[in-house]
């Protein structure tokens, strides 16, 4: 009878000292947190993408309460939700941006030759070291995916050897454009929806001989549209700096000869093999 | 000498992980990034260390004692007890290291919680008392099973990472290839069976 009087005693003791001290240590070592920081973590997304500089969504919210970084910076964030937390901070919520990433080669398995089969670890990197990579062109997409997997938010998918962003599900936080080795993604504005899909500064033969959809440099869609298109060497790109910037009518307009001039939709549609869009062709 | 022995004994030939296998659900669940292992090897290193120091000094002058002559013993308490106190102190530490130390609390903080009940820093404890170690022995004990778990913990940890990047066949995929890593490597840890 004793022995269980003692354990009851025994382990009543330990839990109330226990709880005591813990009482006093907290009050003893309390951290003043800033309610505001928790406030703001929860109003932002949590993709913890790093896209806005920050270490995560946590330390965003905390500089964005010191005064540090205005809160559209998030580019996960819809303007609303920038918005709200700008309210509740009682804060201008700054200029908002947006971007979407867009990968600029259309050389998927049919389109660009493979000069070596590689068999080697499935990681663009890996591959870019291997003799520059096994795909003919060394300015293209490797296709292995490294994007892909570090994408938090889904948004690339693998088509045929090729990276496709799917712009609906793309934010812009940019994390693709520092994986990839070959610098092929690029941060362009979210309303831009046509795009030359050629990452080549060579000469139009040189990339002719490896890619059938590269662009050749021969000015068509300049001269469709002179603002619209800018000629870099050897290649053209769309003049994202421009408004407005170029849509379907002026891809019809320039018919590119290699196909490399395409509406992200189109681009989409090309790459999924999407028969309708085989049988208008 | 006899601490030599409990030192290698801890890490190499009774390793936690790999010949007791206790811990197993941190060593499968925060592997698969080296950063994140070595953040969870420090909390535990730290976490096992103290509470074996604790624990035994209950063990020792709690659960024994004699009143009016006549002797009590109360180790059927000890499970209950240790992971009463075990809870308690890894949430004084928390308590502490927030406010003493923010940097060390941001890499230990979140898994500190997780070792809370964990087996492995109860094991310690229960192989302490078991084994009837001196305060400084099983404080000794509980380091270096520390150290050994972290050990365990890193080297899978790494293994992980490089089978990421390997081609293994869709079935293996995930946990199946990480669960036959492990037992090959608890395989390799059997070598050092004998030693002490």
């Amino acid at each position: 009878m004793n022995t269980i009087i003692l354990a009851i005693i025994l382990m009543a003791g330990t839990g109330l000292v226990l709880g005591v001290v813990i009482g006093i240590f907290a009050k003893l070592f309390r951290v003043e947190s800033d309610p505001r920081v928790d406030l703001v973590t929860e109003l932002l997304p949590g993709a913890n993408c790093g896209g806005c500089g920050t270490a995560g969504c946590s330390d965003f919210a905390k500089a964005v309460v010191s005064g540090q970084l205005p809160p559209s910076k998030c580019p996960v964030s819809s303007s609303e939700q920038v918005s709200a937390i700008a309210r509740a901070l009682g804060i201008e919520a700054g200029e908002s941006f947006k971007q979407k990433a867009v990968v600029l080669c259309g050389g998927d398995r049919e389109q660009t030759m493979r000069l070596a089969s590689y068999n080697g670890v499935a990681d663009c990197v890996s591959a870019s070291l291997v003799a520059g990579g096994p795909k003919g062109c060394s300015y293209g997409c490797l296709g292995m995916g490294s994007c892909a997997r570090k994408c938090p938010f889904g948004a690339i998918e693998m088509i045929n050897g090729l990276a496709v962003i799917h712009r609906e599900l793309c934010v812009g936080c940019g994390t693709c454009v520092a994986v990839c080795p070959r610098n092929v993604i690029k941060l362009v504005p979210a309303d831009a929806e046509v795009h030359v899909y050629c990452n080549s500064p060579l000469k139009a033969p040189a990339k002719r001989q490896v890619c059938k959809v590269a662009c050749i440099g021969c000015r068509k869609c300049q001269k469709a549209a002179p603002d619209k298109f800018i000629i870099e060497g050897f290649k053209a790109t769309v003049n994202y700096a421009n408004t407005p910037l170029p849509t379907q009518e002026d891809v019809q307009a320039a018919g590119c000869p290699t196909g490399a001039l395409l509406s992200a939709e189109e681009h989409l549609r090309i790459e999924k093999h999407d028969p309708e869009w085989s049988a208008e062709k | 000498m006899k601490y030599l022995e409990l030192t290698i004994g801890a890490i190499l030939v009774y390793n936690f992980v790999l010949s007791r296998f206790l811990g197993i659900c941190p060593f499968l669940g925060v592997s698969k990034r080296l950063g994140t292992a070595l953040g969870m090897s420090g909390a535990v290193i730290f976490v096992m260390t103290i509470a074996s120091f604790i624990t035994s000094l209950v063990y020792r002058h709690l659960l024994h004692f004699t009143i009016g002559g006549k002797e009590y013993d109360l180790s059927f308490l000890q499970v209950l007890l240790f992971i009463l106190i075990i809870a308690g102190l890894v949430q004084l530490i928390e308590i502490m290291l927030q406010k003493l130390s923010p940097k060390l609390y941001q890499a230990l903080g979140i898994y500190l919680p997780l070792i809370t009940t964990n087996c492995a820093v109860l094991g310690a404890a229960t192989i302490n008392a078991d084994s009837n170690f001196t305060v400084l022995e099983a404080t000794i004990f509980g380091f270096c099973s520390g150290v050994g778990f972290a050990l365990a913990l890193v080297l899978f940890s790494s293994l992980r990472e490089r089978l990421d990047l390997a081609e293994v066949p869709k079935p293996f995929q995930g946990t199946p290839i990480a669960l036959i890593t492990a037992g090959i490597l608890a395989m390799a840890f059997v070598g050092f069976s004998g030693l002490c």
